[in-house]
């Protein structure tokens, strides 16, 4: 059983830079064989600043914060247990290669099924750039095998 | 990654519920994917590249990051329209996608939609395996027409 008195904690915000080698890897990674998301020149003949962070990809920068394990220690969950439930992503505006993103992390829900075998934690994360524009919302659920 | 090619587009002027957006399906998926994927995403969590800590985790093998499907599952949306279109896009990881399955994403079109006189489609999402068991299942939300 977790300690539900973290329900509405804020994490500390961290800034994480967008970069292009990086886009360009998890491209490789993921398979995507589209142009505009490795190559300057069709990104921005597709209308882009910059190389186009990808729908997913706001995961991954949340996750180069200083500590990606910040939540699961506070809550002294061990990574072998954990499982992914849910992500959902909800886009305000683009992002780019040379952006610097702000994420703010807070834990929203923490609760457990089938008497207390599995243990669910929901966080919420709002992405801003460097001119303060909100970019997305993010929310995550994690769920920590008991048995 | 060798991928199916889609084998048919999807007109937005002629959209109506029931329409299917061009499926694919992966290659099946391999270690080195796994071990990919661990370095560009940054998720270096061990049980899905370290096969000693996933059996010692009570796993029978390494397996793949949710995260991967569901970005697999997100070429399924940005192959059919171009991503500052996309809205929201959510899914629940329902069944763990092990090596050697080749994933087939998929979607359809389940509801036209106004909000803020923007015309937008929802659409059901999902992946799976070669047997048709369900890993991931999603939904999205898309803008259609002028002023995007």
């Amino acid at each position: 059983m977790l300690d539900k008195s973290f329900i509405g904690h804020a994490l500390p915000a961290f800034n994480v830079p967008v970069e292009a080698s990086r886009l360009r890897f998890f491209a490789k990674a993921i398979g995507q064989t589209d142009p505009v998301y490795t190559d300057d020149n069709a990104a921005r003949a597709a209308g882009h600043a910059a190389l186009p962070v990808p729908p997913t990809y706001l995961f991954c920068l949340e996750m180069d914060g200083p500590n990606p394990n910040a939540v699961r220690e506070l809550l002294g969950i061990a990574i072998a247990r954990i499982l992914h439930g849910e992500q959902r992503f909800t886009y305000h505006a683009p992002c780019h290669a040379g952006d610097v993103l702000r994420f703010e992390q807070r834990i929203v829900d923490i609760y457990d099924k089938k008497g207390g075998a599995l243990d669910f934690v929901a966080r919420e994360t709002k992405v801003s750039n460097h001119r303060g524009e909100h970019i997305a919302d993010l929310h995550c659920v994690t769920v920590v095998r008991n048995g | 990654m060798a991928e199916s090619k889609p084998t048919m587009t999807l007109d937005i002027a002629t959209l109506k519920v029931g329409d299917s957006l061009p499926a694919f399906t992966t290659a099946p998926v391999s270690r080195l994917n796994l071990a990919l994927y661990c370095g560009a995403s940054g998720d270096h969590n061990p049980i899905h590249v370290d096969l000693a800590f996933a059996q010692k985790a009570g796993m029978p093998d390494v397996f793949a990051h949710g995260m991967l499907s569901m970005a697999w599952l997100s070429k399924l949306l940005t192959n059919w329209v171009p991503q500052s279109q996309l809205r929201d896009y959510g899914v629940r990881f329902v069944a763990i996608t092990q090596v050697g399955e080749a994933i087939t994403c998929s979607g359809v079109v389940v509801e036209l939609l106004e909000v803020g006189g923007e015309r937008r489609v929802r659409v059901e999402l999902q992946t799976a395996n070669a047997r048709g068991e369900v890993k991931l299942k999603g939904e999205a939300v898309v803008a259609i027409g002028g002023g995007v």
